[in-house]
């Protein structure tokens, strides 16, 4: 068998995708936990005395505690399964990668087991992010530097 | 006025993960490839400045999904640029977008330490 009819086979018995069912649920799923994650800056603006500019710190640490105490129970999972990207997007999905790493790593012990296994699948989001944050600020700082544009 | 509050942030989450999805299902994208476009993307928004009226509108809905993480740490390193130059692109990193990445770290510790892995991902 060759390749061609091999892809041929492959594309006959892989279902198709269901994009609409897929983008409605990642919309859904997700909205709703941006929206509980939401309530969270409300009640961290009333009592705690957080302003709408600092209130995205607290609100995400209690996304993530939400969700590391779901991915310990096994409960993410399975709402991740149908969920798709509206569990993966949020701050949610970066906590279930770290903390199923890290319970995972248990069986090769804490130190070369949970703690070098931690990132194994957060880490891409961490590197991009901060490569992608230095060069846009070294670029605004070339710019503003050379009067193009201002702070 | 408060149901508009809400509104925002269940639809500006919900469009953000919907680009992911369909990342992930027209473009083919794995989740890690999916999530680091995202997070770079944060981060481009954020230096061109349209970022923040984001958040002004959504709230959460702007700072829950990864994008902000690209956004937070782009706004931690301009805001010590300006006023340390270059070296503030180093320092200011990290500055603004701690939380996410301490609490996820302390969590992570503390589940290892209380669940016992169960052989596949959880």
């Amino acid at each position: 068998m060759d390749q061609q009819q091999y892809q041929q086979i492959e594309d006959q018995i892989t279902p198709p995708t269901p994009y609409v069912k897929n983008v409605l649920k990642a919309f859904l799923i997700g909205g709703l936990v941006c929206t509980i994650g939401h309530a969270f800056t409300y009640f961290y603006i009333i009592f705690f005395n957080f302003t709408e500019t600092t209130v995205g710190n607290p609100t995400a640490a209690t996304m993530v505690f939400i969700a590391a105490l779901l991915t310990g129970l096994g409960i993410y999972r399975k709402i991740a399964q149908v969920a798709g990207a509206g569990t993966a997007v949020p701050v949610t999905g970066f906590s279930n990668a770290v903390v199923s790493a890290a319970i995972e790593g248990k069986t090769e012990g804490f130190v070369l087991g949970v703690g070098s296994n931690m990132f194994k699948m957060a880490g891409s989001v961490i590197l991009f992010g901060v490569a992608s944050a230095f060069f846009v600020a070294l670029i605004k700082l070339i710019l503003v530097t050379m009067g193009v544009v201002e702070w | 006025m408060i149901f508009l509050d809400f509104f925002f942030a269940f639809l500006i989450g919900g469009i953000i993960c919907v680009i992911g999805q369909l990342l992930m299902d027209v473009g083919k994208f794995t989740p890690g490839h999916t999530l680091s476009i995202l997070v770079v993307s944060g981060s481009i928004i954020s230096g061109l400045g349209w970022y923040q009226p984001l958040i002004d509108l959504a709230g959460a809905g702007a700072t829950i999904p990864i994008t902000s993480f690209g956004n937070a740490l782009t706004q931690g390193a301009i805001a010590e640029a300006e006023k340390h130059g270059w070296v503030g692109v180093l320092t200011g990193m990290f500055e603004v977008t701690s939380s996410g990445i301490s609490a996820a770290i302390v969590f992570g510790f503390l589940a290892a330490l209380i669940f016992k892995p169960k052989g596949k991902a959880n």
